[in-house]
């Protein structure tokens, strides 16, 4: 087990290696950079700048140096933990993001639980309910999930939400609360704001969950074990929860991987919507502004914590599950 | 035993045994004429028997079918263009088709608008007025457009009554009207899968069955690339690249910039999906066959291999275009996808895109309802594909 954890650690390294490689080709791609875009604002203000001051500043951000030198100090700068200079916000990248990345994590994470909570019973009852007026009804509603744009849910959810429990709309947290340190009523404003972002990510996962469960457990229930647990007399119930149920678990887990890049996309979209204070609004600004080491450490963040999510969801796959642990060690 | 002693002692009852010598594979040798055509019938034919059991994946092509061939045809369907400002009717609620007035039959008819401007909140307000009776006309003549750019032409399916006005679907806030422009909107929203698709499958298929073909490094390159793309979380991905396109360039180039950013983000499902039959399949004494025979490594992947396959990536690609059309929803709605004067659901969607837009003109969300609607159809359809792609199976 410990060979494994090591060897899977290992394997990160040059993987983030290359999503930052990438991350900084991609926020390279539109052509010049901030300062011209800043700079072609000024000029249509009527605003001149003086050639010096620009050159000046070129330097200091080290937008003069070949690109393959802005690279390395950027990755340089990464591994101590200093992300950058927002030129937007004039302030350390680490400043803007901190709050930001944090609650992405809990939204995404909150997400993650949801979708299991849902998803689990239902998976369950389709499988055993099989072309059962339900299962269908259920394979439906799923699938309607799965095909509304996310954003479009959250505005109209967001509507319902003020107009039937008087949420404040926008942000996670009522107005009154926003500037106040941590205390059980903000708790809750927090929680009461949660959900909508929570369901809305949830459905687009839950249906796909659903599917996988369902035809996991239909495999698994058309086994002999189970033919014989039935024949011998085992009540129904746990000739399901015993073994059936606990082989058909695994998406369960090996589903982190898939759903966290899927959830905090989801998230970008919907707190733009929603103008929740996570990373998608401020990766949207950012984009259009050039802000290029904000965007680049909210891509790099972001792929950072999928990367994350996928090692938790192996470990814990191979701790439960031997077999996946052997055979991983005879593939490589 | 008690066998034993059975066969000792004949049993008082008497048994009957047939002559005729018996031949145990009997059964199998005797083909009924519905089992003749089931085994003499190609992969492909058995595969549309499958697909034909379900009722739903059936109804979802039909649909999918119908709507694909009407963009052909928009400009005939459109009652108005897709610019065509009405300035008199700003956010128009949507007219009701009725066929009786008064307990009368008059034939299909709207009611035409009374307005009113309300002075408090500057809020224009339309109703339907009972004394203006709009009788629909139909294959009549109106705004003349070219059929796809190319034929022109001015008759449409149908128009509304003269000095009328024929807003099914409500206006928009430059009061265009918006049945028409989701008529229009379909054209792009639905070719931009097909597109993406395309740019996937090429990829897919060539870098999957080079990196199973060979194995080894080049295996284990692809497999890595992979795995760091599918890393990125995909809608900030997008968007960045999106990002990147210049802002001068042509709303077409930029509808092509889109789809290939689909397409070049979703190919590793596909690849690792071609990866893991070449490699099954690769050792198969076919495979083997043409490589003795001097096939070289791209007509054996091509010619030999991918066939063998090709049901299961027609099915796994059709499941993955709903994802592509909801990801330009998205970003046209974010403002960094396809942009105006092309019009795209995503568009249509920008509009919609505060609170104040659902409390006040919720018509103005009714551009989604094709979305759900062509998604949920591919979902079915491409379900239907996966369960036909192997008519072999038991179920």
């Amino acid at each position: 087990m410990l060979r494994y954890v090591v060897h899977r650690l290992l394997v990160m390294v040059p993987t983030l290696l290359a999503i930052s490689l990438i991350t900084f080709v991609i926020i390279q791609l539109p052509p010049g950079d901030f300062l011209s875009t800043q700079l072609a604002e000024l000029q249509a203000q009527g605003e001149t700048l003086q050639q010096e001051k620009i050159e000046h500043l070129r330097k200091l951000y080290g937008l003069d140096q070949p690109m393959w030198i802005q690279y390395l100090r950027w990755l340089w700068g990464l591994l101590h933990g200093d992300l950058g200079w927002s030129f937007e916000y004039d302030r350390p990248v680490t400043e803007v993001i901190g709050d930001r990345i944090f609650l992405t994590f809990v939204v995404s994470f909150a997400t993650v639980l949801f979708t299991w909570a849902i998803a689990f019973p239902i998976g369950i009852y389709s499988a055993t309910h099989q072309y059962s007026w339900g299962d269908h009804g259920l394979t439906f509603l799923g699938f309607l999930g799965l095909a509304t744009p996310n954003f479009l849910l959250a505005l109209v959810l967001l509507y319902f939400a003020n107009v039937w429990f008087g949420t404040s709309i926008g942000g996670l947290v009522d107005p009154q609360y926003l500037d106040q340190p941590m205390s059980l009523a903000k708790f809750l404003s927090v929680l009461e704001h949660l959900w909508i972002p929570v369901v809305i990510i949830g459905t687009s996962g839950t249906a796909a969950m659903i599917r996988r469960l369902r035809a996991n457990l239909l495999d698994e229930l058309q086994k002999p074990y189970v033919v014989t647990a039935r024949a011998k007399g085992c009540p129904p119930g746990r000739a399901l929860v015993k073994y059936p149920l606990r082989m058909a678990l695994n998406p369960f887990i090996a589903d982190i991987g898939s759903l966290l890049p899927e959830f905090i996309s989801g998230s970008a979209l919907v707190s733009v919507v929603l103008s929740l204070p996570t990373t998608g609004p401020v990766l949207v600004r950012a984009l259009q502004t050039q802000d290029m080491y904000l965007a680049g450490s909210f891509l790099m963040l972001e792929s950072f914590l999928v990367v994350l999510g996928v090692l938790v969801s192996d470990l814990l796959l191979a701790w439960l599950d031997p077999r996946i642990r052997f055979g991983a060690g005879q593939a490589r | 035993m008690s066998a034993v002693r059975a066969r000792e002692e004949p049993s008082a009852v008497e048994h009957w045994v047939d002559p005729a010598p018996f031949d145990p594979e009997e059964g199998e040798r005797t083909v009924t004429p519905e089992q003749q055509r089931f085994y003499t019938a190609s992969q492909w034919r058995l595969m549309w028997w499958r697909f034909r059991r379900h009722r739903l994946a059936v109804v979802s092509a039909v649909f999918l079918a119908v709507l694909y061939l009407s963009t052909l045809v928009t400009e005939f369907l459109a009652p108005y263009g897709p610019h065509t400002r009405n300035p008199q009717f700003i956010n128009a609620p949507p007219q009701r088709v009725h066929l009786f007035n008064e307990g009368r039959l008059i034939g299909p008819f709207v009611y035409g608008y009374s307005f009113r401007l309300d002075r408090a909140t500057l809020r224009r307000e339309y109703a339907p007025d009972p004394a203006k009776i709009q009788p629909l006309r139909f294959f009549c003549r109106g705004e003349p457009y070219r059929l796809l750019g190319l034929i022109p032409g001015d008759v449409h399916l149908v128009c509304p009554a003269e000095r009328g006005t024929l807003f099914l679907m409500g206006t928009d806030r430059l009061g265009r009207d918006l049945l028409s422009r989701i008529l229009y909107g379909a054209r792009v929203s639905l070719t931009v899968g097909l597109v993406g698709i395309t740019v996937s499958f090429v990829l897919g298929i060539t870098l999957g069955g080079i990196s199973g073909y060979y194995g080894g490094w080049i295996d284990n390159l692809i497999q890595r690339l992979i795995e760091v793309i599918r890393s990125f979380p995909t809608i900030p991905l997008w968007l960045s690249l999106s990002a990147a396109m210049p802002v001068h360039w042509d709303p077409l180039w930029v509808y092509f910039g889109i789809t290939v950013i689909l397409g070049l983000i979703d190919w590793t499902g596909l690849a690792r999906a071609v990866r893991s039959k070449v490699l099954a399949l690769r050792e198969e004494e076919f495979a083997q066959a043409a490589r003795l025979m001097g096939a070289r490594p791209a007509r054996i992947i091509g010619r030999h291999l991918v066939p063998s396959f090709m049901s299961h990536l027609i099915a796994s690609a059709t499941l993955s275009i709903p994802g592509m059309i909801l990801g330009e929803t998205a970003l046209s709605f974010l403002g960094l996808g396809v942009r105006a004067p092309m019009v795209s659901w995503g568009v249509l969607l920008n509009d919609a895109q505060n609170v104040n837009v659902v409390a006040l003109y919720p018509w103005l969300l009714l551009p989604v309802v094709p979305v759900i609607l062509v998604v949920l159809a591919f979902n079915f359809l491409g379900d239907g594909l996966r369960d036909a792609a192997d008519p072999y199976s038991a179920r």
